[in-house]
């Protein structure tokens, strides 16, 4: 045998141990256990037991067992974020949380609205009132505490030093994050739904007692009329927006109290500056920037041609937002320490 | 057998340096050594600094619609170049309109002047209500008596009947005085005496002409020995806003009146002897007196009151942008302020450094009080730098670029930057105190914000109602943001005051004292907590 020869069937048989090595742990071990004996290497090397009980070789070159290798680290993941989440404190509170706070504002405001025939009456010309856009302002402070959350869902693992633990079982920290990113999806998507429709509901009942009504030119909020379907669905996907953004920022700060100042600023910075900016042509653009005006434009029924943008060009510089921030998030993640 | 070694006595090692001291002193300065060590707070608190003259900066460079406008129309760069009138300043250092229909005579010297007045009628400005210019009177038009020096803002004293409020005395246009209440006509006129002695100006009224009631006694410094007195008559614009959801709006116009003088006598040194009509200060048409054998009807309009700051003022003069417009800021400053306090307490719990404090120093009240003297101290330098730093670029930034600030007397100026700084460094103690009981730093900035910033932007934007909004401005921290207040609110000058155009329900130093009692609650729930609970 040339020495090529045995040190290539010493390589082959150094590899079918290592095979065989794996294969054995990745039998024995729980899930977790194939991630960490293949820590760091990378996704289409990790061997699949089906795929080695059924002898194919290693490097993984078939991509179904690949995607499916992936699909089921994903679904790891996302199971355990889902741990966590329901068996913190935090989150189990605020999300119905959010969802009261919204509907309780929605339908303060509805209350106290008012319109005085004497001053022009109650007619849409005069009070340019816009009963979706009234029913759903409790979106503005709702959207605080689902920011919160999102906070906390990242930033509690920096603040508890947990995020070393989630690394070292996962090493995929964009799949973390993209974990992450879907649970709060799916908290934002369920407290955003209840809260719209809470709110609609209430300020359906409220408003036309406060001269919002047929009779003075209002159309009643329904979920048929298409752009009240708009203003819902809108503001449920707007939460959402918030909830990647506040993720995304919490994951670049790595820190949870500075996230949670740089997200609200970010949100009530701009309504502020705006108020007392003198120059019409600044003001619009800054509120064509803004995450929380613009965003809000969807929610807008009467009135929207005077508005910088459309509404879902609004709700875009909301999403443009939310992915900067999570694009700069993973970069963090990414590149840096835990 | 070996010699032994001498046993030489051992004395144990005594250290040369003296007794430890465990006082405050020492407790100070190892808190201050524990802040400035962490570089991310120091970095914190110059993020607070740089936001609040960043966003200073950006108001500035969005003001365009301020600059000044020449006599032929063009923009102008400086601003002593600007052809609209500057409002005068009165002798307190506050802008003043000084306008109103003037029949009156040179006093050289000591003298007094007495005149009934029979009836007071005006015309209300068009837009208020759907008439146009229907009967009626504003209620502080004003009609009487006024001892004046020459120039526009110079110092007075008068007494006049007014359309709502009676007899009043007033000085200087913020002084005032109430004298004898109730509306003037024919059925009960009234009779009102001005006395100069000197700089001393003592104003009388009467119902009947016969028994006197000394309104008051102004003493004007600095009253040319020659004055000009005689009869006024004023009529500042009437003003209707119109607060709905997330609007406001300002409706006004020129208003006029028109008062009945007659039995005017005189006493003293008045060398002419002829009356001289005139209008001060520009105004609408119709104004003017006539004399009919010792009875003068006199019709004016305008206003001797001082000028109220942001758009309340807009009918003045050109729109000056207040102070507290460039340190909208502030906010932003607050709130990195308190997530470094939060974070300056939090994390010695998250860190577990909570047990080595305590044990080092085991009274914990003395603890958290020198917490507090060193987050309250930093936070007030880095205030002191943000809103000295906003101030003086907005300053500088409207002089050369002939943008209107509103002139503030140097009091008030001085009030300003210092109470934002106390503002951001109460409220990084108040952070301080919520993280000591709640031991967690992200509620604690939640509910900064909520409580501050959130009551702030409710009624900076007219998202509440202005009595909700003023309701809340009283009882939440956010009512330290009085100290901003441009002007005080002037019950003699008719407007919508309102905290969406920048008036406070509350004093300044009320507001500030209502944010240091939320304060003081904080901290003595922490130092019971702390003291009651495990670290």
């Amino acid at each position: 045998m040339s020495r090529r020869s045995s040190a290539a069937a010493q390589g082959a048989s150094r590899g079918g141990q290592r095979r065989a090595a794996s294969e054995e742990a990745a039998r024995q071990d729980p899930p977790f256990g194939r991630h960490l004996t293949e820590r760091g290497h990378r996704v289409d090397q990790v061997i699949n037991p089906a795929s080695a009980a059924s002898g194919r070789g290693s490097g993984a070159t078939d991509s179904s067992a690949t995607s499916a290798a992936r699909l089921s680290w994903f679904r790891d993941a996302l199971h355990a974020e889902w741990t966590k989440l329901r068996t913190l404190p935090g989150p189990g509170w605020l999300l119905p949380a959010a969802v009261a706070l919204t509907i309780a504002v929605g339908a303060s405001v509805a209350a106290g609205f008012s319109c005085s025939p004497p001053h022009g009456g109650c007619l849409p010309a005069a009070t340019g009132a816009d009963p979706a856009k009234i029913s759903l302002a409790g979106v503005y402070a709702g959207q605080a505490v689902i920011a919160v959350l999102a906070v906390l869902v990242m930033g509690g693992e920096y603040d508890t030093g947990m995020i070393r633990v989630t690394l070292a079982a996962m090493p995929g920290r964009l799949t973390v994050l993209a974990a992450k990113a879907l649970l709060v999806t799916g908290c934002a998507l369920a407290a955003g739904t209840l809260a719209a429709g809470g709110s609609f509901l209430a300020g359906r009942l409220i408003e036309p007692g406060r001269g919002l009504t047929r009779a003075n030119g209002y159309v009643l909020l329904s979920l048929a009329n298409g752009p009240d379907l708009r203003a819902a669905c809108g503001s449920v996907l707007y939460l959402i927006l918030i909830a990647l953004l506040a993720l995304g920022i919490t994951t670049a700060v790595r820190d949870s109290a500075i996230g949670v100042g740089l997200v609200l600023g970010l949100l009530y910075m701009f309504p502020i500056v705006t108020a007392v900016i003198p120059d019409q042509t600044w003001v619009r653009h800054l509120e064509q920037a803004s995450p929380m005006i613009a965003g809000l434009y969807v929610q807008a029924t009467a009135g929207t041609a005077s508005l910088p943008l459309t509404p879902w060009q609004g709700l875009g510089v909301t999403a443009l937002w939310a992915s900067g921030a999570i694009i700069g998030g993973a970069a963090v993640l990414r590149l840096r320490d835990a | 057998m070996t010699a032994q070694a001498p046993e030489r006595p051992v004395s144990p090692y005594r250290s040369q340096a003296g007794p430890g001291k465990a006082g405050f002193a020492q407790l100070l300065h190892a808190e201050w050594t524990k802040f400035r060590t962490v570089r991310g707070w120091l970095a914190g608190l110059l993020v607070a600094v740089l936001l609040t003259v960043g966003l200073g900066v950006l108001v500035a460079a969005g003001g365009a619609q301020a600059v000044c406008q020449a006599a032929g129309g063009g923009p102008v760069r400086s601003g002593a170049a600007c052809g609209k009138p500057a409002n005068p300043i009165g002798p307190g250092g506050e802008p003043v309109a000084d306008q109103f229909y003037f029949v009156h005579q040179p006093l050289a010297g000591n003298g007094s002047l007495t005149v009934r007045i029979m009836s007071l009628t005006g015309l209300l400005p068009a837009s208020l209500g759907s008439n146009p210019d229907k009967p009626g009177l504003v209620p502080w038009a004003k009609a009487g008596i006024i001892i004046n020096g020459t120039d526009n803002g110079s110092a007075y004293a008068a007494m006049m009947v007014t359309g709502g409020n009676g007899v009043r005395m007033q000085w200087n246009y913020t002084g005032d005085t109430p004298g004898l209440p109730g509306a003037v006509s024919a059925a009960s006129p009234r009779w009102l005496r001005l006395t100069r002695d000197g700089d001393t100006i003592t104003g009388y009224d009467s119902a009947d002409g016969t028994h006197w009631t000394r309104v008051g006694a102004v003493t004007l410094t600095g009253l040319p020995a020659t004055v000009q007195a005689g009869l006024f008559v004023a009529s500042p614009t009437g003003m209707a806003f119109a607060p709905s959801f997330g609007e406001g709006g300002i409706s006004d116009g020129p208003s006029l009146a028109t008062a009945v003088f007659d039995q005017v006598s005189t006493s003293g040194a008045w060398p002419s002897g002829a009356w001289a009509g005139e209008s001060l200060g520009g105004g609408p048409q119709g104004l003017g007196y006539h004399q009919t054998a010792g009875r003068f009807t006199v019709t004016g309009s305008g206003d001797i009151a001082p000028i109220l700051a942001g758009p309340l003022g807009d009918v003045y003069g050109p729109d000056g942008t207040v102070l507290a417009d460039y340190l909208v800021g502030t906010f932003a400053g607050l709130v990195a302020a308190a997530v470094v306090a939060a974070m300056y307490m939090s994390s010695e719990y998250r860190r577990g450094l909570i047990r080595t404090t305590l044990a080092a120093s085991p009274a914990r009240a003395r603890v958290l009080a020198a917490k507090t003297v060193v987050i309250g101290a930093a936070a007030f330098v880095a205030g002191l730098a943000a809103a000295g730093g906003t101030v003086a670029f907005a300053t500088w930034y409207a002089h050369s670029h002939g943008r209107v600030v509103f002139p503030e007397p140097w009091p008030t100026e001085l009030r300003i930057i210092a109470g934002t700084a106390a503002l951001i460094a109460v409220a990084a103690v108040l952070a301080l105190a919520l993280a000591t009981i709640l031991r967690r730093s992200v509620a604690v900035v939640t509910i900064m914000i909520v409580a501050i910033v959130l009551p702030y932007l409710l009624t900076v934007t007219s998202v509440l109602p202005a009595g909700a909004a003023e309701w809340v401005l009283r009882l939440s921290p956010a009512a330290a943001f009085a100290l901003q207040q441009a002007a005080p609110a002037y019950h003699q000058v008719q407007a919508a005051y309102a905290p969406g155009v920048g008036y406070y329900p509350l004093a300044p130093w009320a507001g500030f004292a209502v944010l240091c009692a939320w304060t003081a609650l904080a901290l003595g729930a922490a130092a019971y907590l702390l003291k009651r609970r495990d670290a």
